[in-house]
């Protein structure tokens, strides 16, 4: 098994689109690594690239020791799944997963022996004989698996792999995913636009847009420290409410004229200037003397069960707060704001970047 | 979802029908009731009287070693045309579907042989291969080559069989186009990372995954060399050198124009007609559900 070490990587088409402008990350032995960011934003081109499906512009892809910039995608040694599936329609789901074997020459009996061994990790035995056409989503996805898994390859690269199925399935074979992955050890890279997928699956998260990386991190580095106001509205549902605000000294930002109290700032911030003030809603909570005065107008309650999503505006921008049901009466119209000062995000509105500590 | 128009009327249904009622029933059950009926009687020379004489008309023509000539001429020339038009189309069809840079002219550039006219292909290819007119004769023959299919059967057949497979290549070429570009590119994906190399990919992948639509042309080439490539035959060899290259059809025509048997050519019509609902008796069976993979 082996690592994966990308410098510098480019991607530009024909017509001098830049997909993806200089892209460094390394990806350790054995670590699930998930690419998460919007439609267009370069990483499933990226994920193309490592794989072998698109030439690379710039820069170098390395997997473990070698440099697989000019290998062919056979000779990676690297399994993708696909977010289509790309099962052959015409074999049945024993020969889709000895394919790739066959066409190295393995012997007929590792073959039998590894492809009998994969179908009963995904529990996929009894439909061996059965053409693709005759599955559910959800066991065309396991058959698309078992074939990248019978090759026993460095790395795995995912697709969008669980785009095509239905929520519930979804959620099952998330967890599948993750479990068989550290069952195998294998080192891999998952590409996907769900956040959620992001957040459950990866050791490693590297949150994408335009063509760059915005930030790697764990999971709860990435949430809890963003560092972009990019990443701090993509990560987190729902999104991380932005305010407009002032910057009156050390450790206090106004908004709306109200002063509020913060943890992580920047030191030598000039008072007065334009800052941007991050809240996530489910960090506001309610209460009436709270280190801060802020009120919120209350437009509409959304209900989803366990909690309440207050919809409405504070200092006039548009703001959301999660509470558990019952906390706050749904007929709340002035609602006032506590919030911990270790809670509060800064961000440059040039930047975007964040205006924590150093 | 039911297709299903309400008239008040009973009568307007049938009047709205009556158009094509009329076409099928004048120019396809008509003339083809007529055949059938022509076959069982013979006529006098000067075609004016006729006599009903049952199956005569059919045992005659199984007796003559020139129909089961024709049969023969027929499989070799439709089995030779229908391999090569599909072999070379799937070449090209493959080569385009690369998406290359003027893969747009170069596909248009393709689809212009299928609307010339069958005659009027056979008279290029003539032009080109006449033993001694011809433009391309002399080069054949400096290579040492004695090129005369006027007089060589097996050079004319050589000559027919280049000419309508150069004009059926449009057609198979845009069929197995849309086939290739029907092929998902995640499977072609999947096969290049599972370590199948190009030649490979396409035995064991592209091949099989286009094989509703080469099943299809196949019944649809030897339909075109049995019926359509009469024009082609009548401008390049006429049936000839000494009937050598007289198909079913073109005998059809011989018999029955040049020869003035009706009886006999009508016989023949029936039994080819035969063929063709064959023909399309197994398109229907195979084609209509695909052919599954």
């Amino acid at each position: 098994m082996a690592g994966v070490t990308l410098d510098t990587v480019r991607k530009v088409y024909t017509g001098n689109v830049e997909a993806v402008k200089g892209v460094s990350l390394g990806i350790e032995d054995g670590s699930f690594c998930v690419l998460v960011g919007p439609s267009g934003c370069g990483k499933s081109t990226l994920l193309r690239m490592i794989a072998g499906l698109e030439t690379i512009s710039g820069g170098t892809v390395k997997i473990g020791d070698r440099v697989v910039n000019q290998v062919e995608p056979a000779d990676r040694d690297i399994a993708m799944v696909f977010q289509n599936y790309a099962l052959y329609p015409h074999m049945s789901v024993y020969d889709n997963m000895a394919y790739g074997l066959k066409n190295r020459g393995t012997p007929k009996d590792e073959i039998a022996k590894r492809v009998n061994e994969a179908a009963r990790i995904l529990a996929i035995e009894p439909f061996l004989a059965r053409k693709p056409r005759a599955l559910s989503g959800g066991q065309r996805q396991r058959v698309a698996m078992g074939r990248a898994i019978v090759r026993k390859p460095q790395v795995f690269l995912f697709d969008e792999p669980l785009s095509n199925l239905d929520a519930k399935l979804r959620v099952q074979m998330r967890v599948e995913i993750k479990r068989l992955q550290r069952t195998l050890g294998v080192t891999s890279i998952y590409v996907t636009h769900d956040q959620v997928e992001a957040m459950t699956l990866s050791d490693k998260l590297v949150v994408m847009s335009g063509g760059q990386i915005e930030q790697v991190g764990t999971p709860s580095e990435v949430y809890r420290r963003p560092e972009t106001r990019f990443v701090a509205t993509f990560i987190g549902s729902p999104p991380m409410n932005i305010l407009p605000g002032q910057v009156e000294g050390p450790g206090r930002v106004s908004v709306g004229g109200q002063s509020v109290a913060v943890t992580d700032m920047r030191e030598g911030l000039t008072p007065g200037s334009a800052i941007e003030v991050g809240l996530r809603p489910e960090d506001v909570q309610a209460g009436a003397a709270g280190s801060s005065a802020l009120t919120m107008n209350v437009d509409f309650v959304e209900e989803l069960g366990a909690t309440q999503l207050f919809h409405g505006k504070v200092a006039g921008s548009e703001f959301v707060v999660q509470a558990s049901t019952g906390q706050i009466p749904a007929d709340t119209r002035q609602l006032p704001l506590s919030i911990d000062p270790a809670n509060v995000h800064l961000f440059d509105p040039q930047t975007t970047k964040r205006l924590g500590r150093t | 979802m039911e297709k299903r128009a309400l008239f008040s009327s009973k009568i307007l249904p049938y009047m709205l029908l009556l158009p094509q009622l009329a076409i099928t029933l004048i120019f396809f059950y008509w003339p083809a009731s007529q055949a059938v009926w022509q076959s069982f009687l013979l006529e006098d020379a000067f075609g004016l009287s006729s006599e009903f004489v049952g199956f005569e008309n059919y045992r005659h023509l199984f007796q003559q070693p020139e129909y089961y000539r024709a049969m023969v001429t027929t499989a070799v020339f439709s089995s030779a045309v229908a391999v090569l038009s599909l072999a070379v189309s799937l070449l090209l069809a493959t080569q385009a579907d690369k998406q290359l840079r003027f893969s747009n002219g170069y596909k248009t550039l393709l689809i212009w042989p299928y609307a010339v006219a069958p005659a009027i292909a056979g008279v290029l290819w003539i032009f080109m291969f006449h033993p001694t007119l011809g433009t391309l004769s002399r080069p054949i023959k400096a290579i040492g080559i004695d090129w005369n299919p006027m007089l060589d059967a097996n050079h004319a057949m050589t000559l027919l069989v280049l000419s309508a497979t150069w004009k059926q290549i449009s057609y198979n070429f845009l069929f197995f186009l849309a086939g290739l570009q029907s092929i998902p590119k995640s499977v072609i994906e999947a096969a290049a990372i599972d370590g199948s190399g190009p030649i490979r990919r396409f035995w064991t992948i592209i091949f099989p995954l286009l094989s509703p639509t080469t099943f299809f042309l196949i019944v649809v080439n030897i339909v075109y060399v049995f019926f359509d490539t009469f024009g082609i035959i009548d401008a390049v060899t006429g049936g000839g050198p000494a009937g050598q290259t007289t198909t079913l059809v073109y005998k059809v025509y011989a018999d029955g124009r040049l020869g003035g048997d009706l009886g006999g050519s009508a016989a023949q019509s029936v039994i080819l007609m035969i063929i063709v609902i064959g023909l399309t008796a197994i398109q229907f069976k195979y084609v209509e559900r695909r052919v599954q993979y």
